[in-house]
């Protein structure tokens, strides 16, 4: 079972490389740019069948280690 | 007394922690690898700089696990002194032994220059050979030394005086919450900072102000053990 993990920046925590992102993209003149967040991507291999077994045990590994949940928030998407 | 030194992969400021120990105050101290399972021997605990893990994922991040972090915890719960540096103190919040989180400098920049720090709080066994409010010199390195934590834990870390160093007078490298620049937890054995006081023991270095900091943790453990205590 693969597993898609989103880690992103908590909606009150600055992201800097987020708005320079954004200063990059008006001086390309796309003007209609008003936010970008930069988070992470995780691609995750599960050697299971049990989706709710999954899914408990990826809540863990989210909370503990893939996301700092003090200036982060995660959700994650489960396939196959 | 007795000093541990942790070192990860990727410490690299282990040697200056081990070295500043022995001139500032000259007791013993021994490099403690990662995966040390005992650290009873050691009445202190210096988890320093670097880029543990090579940073992968977040800073501390891959370090909180490691099998000496264990030992640490123990460590501060039995009220032995813990200090972290830089990475350490990355490394200290991420293991939940210090509030908050380090993020990336709000100008982007690794910021790599002396900073004059603001002595808050005094009393602990890391700083109670300053006075409070006295400022001292002191190099900072770092690209994710922004301290961040919510409205309730920064009134938590005022309402016990857990804020140990701020950015002197509004002088903030990184846009750390209220110029924060170094925390205790709420006992105050265990303190983070982002500044390097291991790089400030020598005139030759620029500054000698940070060796204040080794010589309150020889002065708070020998109050502690009786004046008698020889080492």
């Amino acid at each position: 079972m693969k597993a898609t993990v989103y880690v992103t920046i908590k909606e009150n925590v600055l992201d800097p490389q987020g708005t320079a992102v954004q200063g990059a993209l008006h001086s390309m003149g796309f003007a209609e740019v008003n936010k970008v967040r930069i988070g992470k991507y995780l691609e995750v291999e599960l050697d299971t069948n049990d989706r709710a077994e999954a899914e408990a045990r990826l809540k863990v590994m989210c909370e503990k280690l893939l996301a700092n949940t003090v200036v982060e928030d995660y959700r994650f998407e489960l396939e196959g | 007394m007795k000093f541990a030194v942790l070192v990860f992969p990727g410490s690299n400021c282990d040697i200056d922690c081990y070295k500043a120990v022995e001139s500032t105050i000259g007791q013993s101290v021994d490099y403690v690898w990662h995966t040390a399972t005992d650290l009873s021997a050691y009445d202190a605990i210096i988890v320093p700089g670097g880029f543990s893990y090579g940073d992968y994922l977040r800073c501390g991040a891959i370090a909180q696990f490691a099998n000496v972090m264990n030992e640490v915890k123990k460590a501060a719960e039995q009220g032995k002194y813990v200090l972290g540096i830089c990475n350490g103190f990355q490394i200290l919040t991420e293991a939940g032994l210090l509030p908050g989180a380090l993020i990336r400098n709000n100008g982007l920049k690794f910021r790599c220059h002396s900073t004059n720090l603001e002595v808050v709080n005094a009393a602990t066994p890391f700083t109670n050979q300053y006075a409070e409010g006295d400022i001292i010199d002191i190099p900072i390195a770092h690209g994710e030394g922004n301290y961040y934590c919510d409205d309730e834990t920064l009134a938590e870390l005022k309402a016990n005086n857990q804020i140990v160093f701020r950015y002197a007078c509004d002088t903030n490298p990184n846009g750390s919450v209220e110029n924060i620049a170094g925390i205790s937890n709420k006992a105050g054995n265990v303190v983070g900072m982002m500044p390097h006081p291991e790089r400030a023991v020598n005139q030759l270095l620029g500054s000698e102000d940070g060796k204040g900091m080794f010589t309150s943790i020889l002065n708070a453990w020998r109050e502690q053990h009786g004046a008698a205590v020889n080492g």
